[in-house]
C-alpha cells in the first residue's frame, strides 16, 4: 500500500511515467565502469607489492609465503611471536583443513567451524586482495562462516597471490564469474586492517569490537606473472 | 527526536560558553581536516572522482522510482523482505512488529541516522523492548542519555574525563579502582561490556550507507566492526535506511565509497564495508534467518524535483561539518534536531518544516567552505539561501529583520538614492567618531556593538574613492605600479585618502 504511495509520490516529483525504466534496466545490465584510479594499474609484481604497502599502511601484518603448506608454521610463529594461546578456529574450508596441522604445528590446537565466542583466533581464505587499498574481500558460505572476521581477537588470513587485484571493479568482475550475474553471497565483507574507533577524542584506537590483529599470508602460487589488467 | 531548533540561538549561547566543548571541538582541526587533506591530496582523481559520484547519484534520482522498485525486486528474490513505509510513524510500527513477531527481548543497534530520525530508541523502549547501541560513540551517549552531535562522530562533543566517568557510573561490575586514563582502557572496557550484548541480543538492527539495486543489497561502512556484530549474530537482521540510499550498480557503489571514508575520517578505505543481501542461505554456517529492509520516505519524495533535490545526493559523510567554523563553535547539539552542520541546515527545514527549523539556515558564515569540501558537490550555501528565502516570504522571519530587508530593497533598487543615504551615513559617522575611531554603542546598533565595537567610516563610501580614482588616466597608475611595486602602490591610495 505504502509502496505504491511512496512510487507515485517520487514520479508525480519528478513527472514520470511508471514505464520508464528502461535507463535504469540497462544500467544495470550494463554496469559500466567509472573512473579507476591510475595507481591500481601495474604489473603483477607491483600490485603485490602495492597490495602489502597498503594493508601495512593501516595496521594489517603481510608475511610472503612460497606455497599454502607452509602456512601452519608461519601461524605457530605469529601465535608465538606475539604471546598468543594455541587455539586455531579454521574456516570449514577443505583446504585449509588438509594443510599439515599434526606435522607442521603440532602445539596448536585445531578446530573448524562458525566461530565461538571464546575463539581466540581464526584463519579463513579470502576470495580476493584489493591492491589499490589494502582490502581483503571475503564472503560467506559453507566455507566461510562470517562470525570468524569479527568475533575471535586475531584474524589470520589466507590470501593467494593470484587473488590479487588491482581495484575493486576487477574483483567484482570475479564475483560474477563466480556467482553469475546481479547475485551476490549472503554477506560480501570488505577488510581493510584490524578493528579501529576514534571515538574518544578522535585518537585512533585499534580493536574497538571486531580483531585486534589482522596477520595476511600471501602465498606466491603464481609463475613470474607478467602485466595486464583485468577484463569485465 | 523532539526538535529544539527554535531555540538554535539560545542553544548556541549555552554551547559558546561551555569550556568542555570548546576543548572538545578544538580536536576536530587537527583532526577530521587535515586527515582529509591528506588523504585527497594522495589521489589524483579525486576531483573527477567527485563529477562522478556527482553524476551517478543524479541519475539515480532522476530515475530513483524505477531503481527502488528494481532493488526491492532483488530484495525479495533473495528472500527478504521490504517494508515500504511513508512516514516515520509508519516505520517505527513495523520495526516493532518484525520485534514481537520472535518475541524479541534485546535489541543490538549500530550507528544509524535514520533510527535517529525515527527516535527508535525511545519507541523500542516504550514498547519493553531493550536497545542498546553498539557503536562505541552511540554507546557513551546512550548512557548519557544524550542525541548524536555529529553524524559520524556521535561523541565527538566529549572529552575522555567525561566518559570515564560515565563508565565508572555505569559498569558498576568492575573493580572501582581500575585504571581507566587512557583511551585504550575506555575501548577495552566497552568491548568487554557489549560483547555480551551482541551475543544476547534477539534483533541486530543497523543503518545502510547504500542499498544496491543491482543485487539487493545492503550496505554498511564502519571501523570498529560493531555493525558486522550487530547483522550477524541475531536470529533477525532489520536494515533501516531512506529511499535515497539507493545506487544502480556495485561499481556506482564502489565509485561513491571512493570519495565517502576520504571525505569523512580521510581513511583511504574504511575498515570495514560489508554488503547484506538476503537472510542466511540454507548451506550457510552462520547469519541471520530474517533480513527486513525498512525502507523510508518521510519527506523525501517531495524533496525531488524541488530546489533542494541536490540535497539527496548527500552521502552523510560529515565533512561540511568538520570544516564549518558555526559548527566548530557550537557543536552539534545547539542545531536541535538529528541533523547539524550544513548538511542540516538545509535537510533540516525540509523534513520536520521551516516553521520548526527556520533558525538553521540562517546559521552560517556563507564561508562556502562546505561546498568546497562536499563529495557529492551539494551546493549548501545556495540552498540555505533558497531556504531564507522562504523563511521570509511566508514571513517567518522576525518583524524587525523583515522591515530592515524592505527598506534595504526600497534603496537597492534606487542606485542614486542609495549612494546618497550611504555617503550621508558614512560622512555623518565619520565625523562623529573621527576622535575615537570605532563606537561602542549605536542606536538600533545593539546587535553588532553589544558584542564588538563598530569601527568608524572613512568619510567616504566606496562609490566614491572609486569613482575618483577612475578619474585618473589608467595608463599612469598602470605604470606608477609597476615601477614601484604593490607596496608602494597601496601606500600611495593610502595617502590619497589621508590627504582628502
Ligand atoms: S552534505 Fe556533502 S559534505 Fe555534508 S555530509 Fe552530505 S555529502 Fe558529506
Amino acid at each position: 500500500m505504502s509502496k505504491q504511495a511512496i512510487l507515485g509520490a517520487i514520479r508525480r516529483s519528478l513527472g514520470r511515467d511508471p514505464r520508464d525504466s528502461y535507463l535504469a534496466q540497462a544500467r544495470l545490465a550494463e554496469h559500466p565502469r567509472g573512473i579507476v584510479p591510475e595507481r591500481s594499474r601495474r604489473d603483477r609484481a607491483g600490485q603485490l607489492a602495492l597490495f602489502q604497502e597498503q594493508a601495512e599502511a593501516v595496521d594489517a601484518t603481510v608475511v610472503r609465503l612460497a606455497a599454502l603448506d607452509e602456512v601452519p608454521e608461519a601461524v605457530a610463529d605469529y601465535l608465538k611471536r606475539h604471546n598468543l594461546p594455541g587455539d586455531l578456529r579454521l574456516a570449514p574450508d577443505p583446504e585449509l583443513e588438509g594443510l599439515p596441522w599434526a606435522d607442521k604445528a603440532p602445539m596448536l590446537t585445531v578446530a573448524s567451524g562458525r566461530a565461538d565466542p571464546e575463539d581466540p583466533t581464526s584463519l579463513t581464505g579470502a576470495f580476493a586482495g584489493i591492491a589499490e587499498t589494502g582490502t581483503l574481500m571475503l564472503h560467506s558460505g559453507p566455507q566461510g562462516p562470517t562470525t570468524l572476521n569479527f568475533l575471535p581477537e586475531n584474524h589470520l588470513v589466507v590470501l593467494k597471490a593470484s587473488q590479487v587485484v588491482g581495484a575493486y571493479e576487477e574483483a567484482w568482475a570475479r564475483v560474477r564469474a563466480a556467482y553469475g550475474p546481479g547475485a551476490l553471497p549472503r554477506t560480501v565483507n570488505f577488510v581493510t586492517g584490524p578493528s579501529r574507533t576514534g571515538d574518544i577524542e578522535q585518537t585512533i584506537q585499534l580493536g574497538a569490537h571486531g580483531p585486534r590483529r589482522l596477520h595476511i599470508l600471501l602465498i606466491e602460487d603464481e609463475p613470474e606473472a607478467g602485466a595486464g589488467e583485468e577484463g569485465a | 527526536m523532539d526538535s529544539t531548533s527554535r531555540s538554535f540561538k539560545d542553544n548556541a549561547k549555552t554551547a559558546l560558553s561551555d569550556a568542555q566543548l570548546r576543548r572538545a571541538l578544538d580536536n576536530m582541526k587537527e583532526g577530521f581536516i587535515a586527515k582529509r587533506a591528506k588523504a585527497a591530496a594522495k589521489l589524483p582523481e579525486f576531483e573527477a572522482l567527485r563529477d562522478q559520484a556527482r553524476d551517478i547519484k543524479n541519475h539515480t534520482l532522476e530515475n530513483l522510482d524505477a531503481y527502488l522498485e528494481l532493488y526491492a525486486d532483488k530484495v525479495e528474490a533473495a528472500g527478504g523482505t521490504v517494508h515500504w513505509c511513508a512516514t516515520a510513524d509508519e516505520a517505527r510500527a513495523a520495526v516493532v512488529e518484525i520485534c514481537r513477531s520472535v518475541g524479541a527481548k534485546t535489541v543490538t543497534k549500530g550507528k544509524s541516522m535514520i533510527a535517529e530520525e525515527l527516535a527508535l530508541n525511545e519507541h523500542l523502549e516504550a514498547n519493553g523492548l531493550v536497545p542498546v547501541e553498539t557503536d562505541l560513540g552511540e554507546y557513551i551517549i546512550q548512557l548519557r542519555g544524550e542525541p548524536p552531535s555529529h553524524i559520524i562522530a556521535p561523541a565527538i562533543h566529549l572529552n575522555k574525563e567525561q566518559v570515564a566517568s560515565d563508565f565508572r557510573a555505569r559498569h558498576t561490575e568492575f573493580p572501582a579502582e581500575r585504571q581507566l586514563e587512557e583511551p585504550q582502557q575506555l575501548v577495552a572496557e566497552a568491548r568487554a561490556v557489549l560483547r555480551q550484548k551482541y551475543l544476547d541480543a534477539d534483533v541486530g538492527i543497523t543503518g545502510a550507507n547504500f542499498l544496491v539495486a543491482e543485487t539487493g543489497s545492503s550496505i554498511i561502512v564502519t571501523n570498529e566492526g560493531n555493525g558486522d556484530l550487530t547483522q550477524s549474530l541475531p536470529k533477525v537482521h532489520i536494515v533501516v535506511a531512506s529511499i535515497e540510499k539507493v545506487v544502480p550498480t556495485l561499481e556506482d557503489a564502489s565509485a561513491i565509497l571512493r570519495v565517502l571514508a576520504r571525505s569523512a575520517t580521510g581513511q583511504e578505505f574504511s575498515t570495514y564495508t560489508t554488503l547484506s543481501t538476503g537472510p542466511k542461505r540454507p548451506e550457510d554456517p552462520d547469519g541471520p534467518e530474517q533480513y527486513h529492509v525498512i525502507l523510508l520516505d518521510n519527506g523525501r519524495s517531495q524533496m525531488l524535483g524541488s530546489e533542494f533535490q541536490d540535497m539527496l545526493r548527500c552521502i552523510r559523510c560529515g565533512a561540511c561539518m568538520n570544516h564549518c567554523p558555526v559548527y566548530h563553535s557550537v557543536g552539534g547539539h545547539a542545531y536541535g534536531w538529528v541533523y547539524p552542520g550544513p548538511m542540516g541546515a538545509v535537510l533540516t527545514p525540509s523534513l520536520i518544516g521551516v516553521e520548526e527549523a527556520g533558525h538553521l539556515p540562517n546559521a552560517s558564515t556563507f564561508c562556502g567552505r562546505c561546498e568546497a569540501v562536499c563529495p557529492m558537490r551539494i551546493p549548501l550555501p545556495k540552498m540555505m539561501r533558497h531556504w531564507r528565502e522562504r523563511e521570509f516570504e511566508r514571513h517567518l522571519a522576525p518583524p524587525a529583520v523583515r522591515a530592515g530587508l524592505v527598506m534595504w530593497v526600497f534603496f537597492a533598487k534606487r542606485p542614486e538614492l542609495y549612494r546618497f543615504a550611504t555617503g550621508l551615513k558614512a560622512m555623518v559617522l565619520g565625523a562623529l567618531g573621527r576622535q575615537r575611531g570605532r563606537f561602542a554603542w549605536m542606536p538600533l546598533g545593539r546587535g553588532w556593538t553589544a558584542h564588538r565595537d563598530l569601527p568608524v567610516p572613512e568619510g567616504r563610501t566606496f562609490m566614491e574613492l572609486y569613482d575618483e580614482r577612475q578619474r585618473a588616466p589608467v595608463r599612469d597608475g598602470i605604470v606608477r605600479a609597476l615601477r614601484r611595486g604593490p607596496e608602494t602602490e597601496r601606500r600611495d591610495a593610502a595617502g590619497e585618502r589621508d590627504a582628502a
